[in-house]
């Protein structure tokens, strides 16, 4: 499906990264990004296995600290915040994680539960079964609802992680890897879905993939990572209108001519 | 247990040279220190996870009771029989409920207890939590503005440090069964006398001790399988790994403990 013109105000950053460095050891991961996530978009990160993307959206969102630079999240820098300010702070960005991360000794309804039960204390059992049903149905699988993670094939079990996130209407989303490791078909599902998220829930994302596909179909930009920086940010166009030999085979494996 | 240990691939490698193990011993030592200070920081803050609490109560009790049973019952048997000679060389077989009495609260049963549980619920624990944290389970907690270390450790700490005490009156009760049955089948000894005589010789320093033996060793038990599996490596070893350290060294920390206890109950005796 070809990508709707989305609505997004470039005067509003929602996320803005700037000289952000990461290292594991002497092993420097991270090395100066500088990033803008605006208000409405989607933006794709790309980028060879093991450059740091997963690292980059795990600083994002105050899974591991930064060894430098300034990560501003909503507004709030997210290496400066107490604990209680980032847990607030969690609960408006939405994670789907490489391997969905569900919980498999919940069902799948308590696996949606979960977030809404404890961050939304005065919610009413109606209004959290609601919730749930509403997610799930966007997700297409309303008939999972009593099943386990371990019932589940790939695919839906990222649907569901990335259910399980949309349930507390987060204002930024963050998928790691969503079409990974599934079929055309899957994938086409999967690319619907985050573009009617961000239709549906107006939210900002960034979305880290191998896939050029999906890069194509759901982005606003495409930033592409390459030993720790950001070197080419723009259009799908713009970045692969290029000669750069660390950027072109991207282009041709996923696009075979 | 012992299998991601002793698998061959293991065995072959060279170990970490001495110096390198006491270091390790200290570094996990104050880390695991830390790990104790934030459960008392966060166990005791509402919201009070009581009914995760009581569900967690469940699962310790029920993965170790019929083990226990068992354990418990023969043990008590057994002791009695093979006390008996000894008891029977100065004609003094009628102490025999007291001795096994007395062996039972102070020693054995908590022993027992924990030691069983350590097998069962505390390398369930580590396993649990090992797989939570390699699966980003834990991740997935945290960044959906929940705090794990309060739903996941908090309440399998409290859940061990409750159920252990009751579990162990009940090894206490079946061992003290199974004394029974040896001496009633031997001396003839009714029912309400052998309670009797299991009760006159216990003093409140022995059920206080006993108490409070079951209670370190069961926080010992979810402490130690919390922090294991919190803390567990990425990777499928990783969860092995958790899996036998939270046994071994909530075995070992156990009989430490056992020790000091022993020493402290003394002085007031
Ligand atoms: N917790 C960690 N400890 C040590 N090194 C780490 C850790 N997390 C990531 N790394 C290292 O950082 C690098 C980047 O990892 P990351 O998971 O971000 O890669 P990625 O770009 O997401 O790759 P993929 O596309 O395969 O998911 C890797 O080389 C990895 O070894
Ligand atoms: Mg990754």
């Amino acid at each position: 499906m070809e990508k709707a013109k989305a609505d997004i105000d470039y005067n509003d950053p929602v996320i803005t990264i700037r000289g952000l460095e990461k290292s594991f050891a002497d092993f420097e991961v991270l090395r100066g990004i500088d990033l803008d996530l605006y208000q409405g978009e989607n933006l794709v990160v790309l980028g060879r296995s093991g450059t740091g993307k997963s690292v980059l959206i795990k600083i994002i969102s105050g899974l591991m600290r930064p060894d430098k630079g300034e990560v501003m999240v909503l507004g709030k820098d997210i290496s400066k915040i107490s604990d209680k300010e980032l847990q607030e702070l969690r609960i408006r960005i939405g994670f789907s994680f490489q391997n969905s991360a569900l919980y498999d000794s919940m069902t799948v309804r308590k696996n949606l539960e979960f977030p809404l039960v404890r961050n939304r204390k005065s919610l009413t059992r109606k209004e959290i079964d609601q919730s749930v049903e509403t997610v799930l149905d966007a997700v297409g699988l309303s008939h999972t609802i009593n099943q386990m993670p371990a019932e589940l094939s790939g695919g839906q079990r990222k649907r569901i992680g990335i259910a399980r996130t949309l349930i507390l209407n987060p204002e930024v989303m963050l998928y790691d890897e969503p079409t990974a490791g599934l079929d055309p078909i899957t994938c086409i599902e999967i690319n619907d879905l985050i573009n009617e998220v961000q239709q549906r829930f107006h939210t900002s994302s960034i979305i880290i993939t191998h896939d050029l596909t999906c890069a194509k179909n759901t982005g606003d930009r495409i930033a592409m990572l390459l030993d720790g920086q950001f070197q080419r940010v723009g259009l799908f166009e713009e970045v692969f209108n290029t000669l750069d030999a660390r950027v072109k085979p991207f282009f041709e494996y996923n696009f075979i001519q | 247990m012992d299998s991601v240990n002793s698998s061959p691939v293991h065995a072959a490698k060279k170990g970490p040279s001495i110096k390198a193990r006491l270091s390790n011993a200290f570094v996990s030592l104050y880390e695991i220190n830390k790990f104790i200070l934030r459960f008392f920081k966060e166990a005791f803050l509402p919201p009070f996870e009581i009914k995760e609490v009581m569900r967690q109560c469940y699962e310790t009790g029920v993965r170790s009771f019929t083990l226990i049973t068992f354990t418990g019952f023969i043990t008590g048997l057994i002791f009695t029989k093979q006390s008996r000679p000894s008891l029977a060389n100065f004609g003094a077989q009628s102490w025999l409920p007291s001795l096994v009495s007395i062996a039972i609260m102070r020693a054995l049963a908590p022993l027992i207890t924990a030691l069983i549980a350590a097998g069962k619920v505390g390398s369930s624990i580590g396993a649990e939590l090992g797989s939570m944290r390699v699966t980003e389970q834990i991740d997935a907690m945290e960044v959906s503005g929940t705090k794990p270390f309060k739903y996941l450790v908090c309440t399998r700490v409290l859940a061990t440090t409750i159920a252990i005490p009751i579990l162990s009156t009940y090894t206490a009760f079946v061992a003290l069964l199974g004394g029974y049955l040896n001496v009633a089948t031997n001396e003839g000894t009714s029912y309400t006398t052998y309670w009797e005589q299991v009760f006159e010789p216990l003093t409140f320093v022995d059920f206080v001790s006993s108490l409070a033996k079951a209670i370190v060793f069961g926080f010992t038990i979810g402490i130690v399988g919390c922090y294991q599996g919190y803390f567990s490596n990425k990777g499928t070893e990783g969860v092995g790994k958790a899996a036998n350290g939270a046994v071994v060294t909530a075995m070992f920390m156990i009989f430490v403990e056992e020790i000091l206890i022993v020493q402290i109950a003394g002085w007031f005796r």
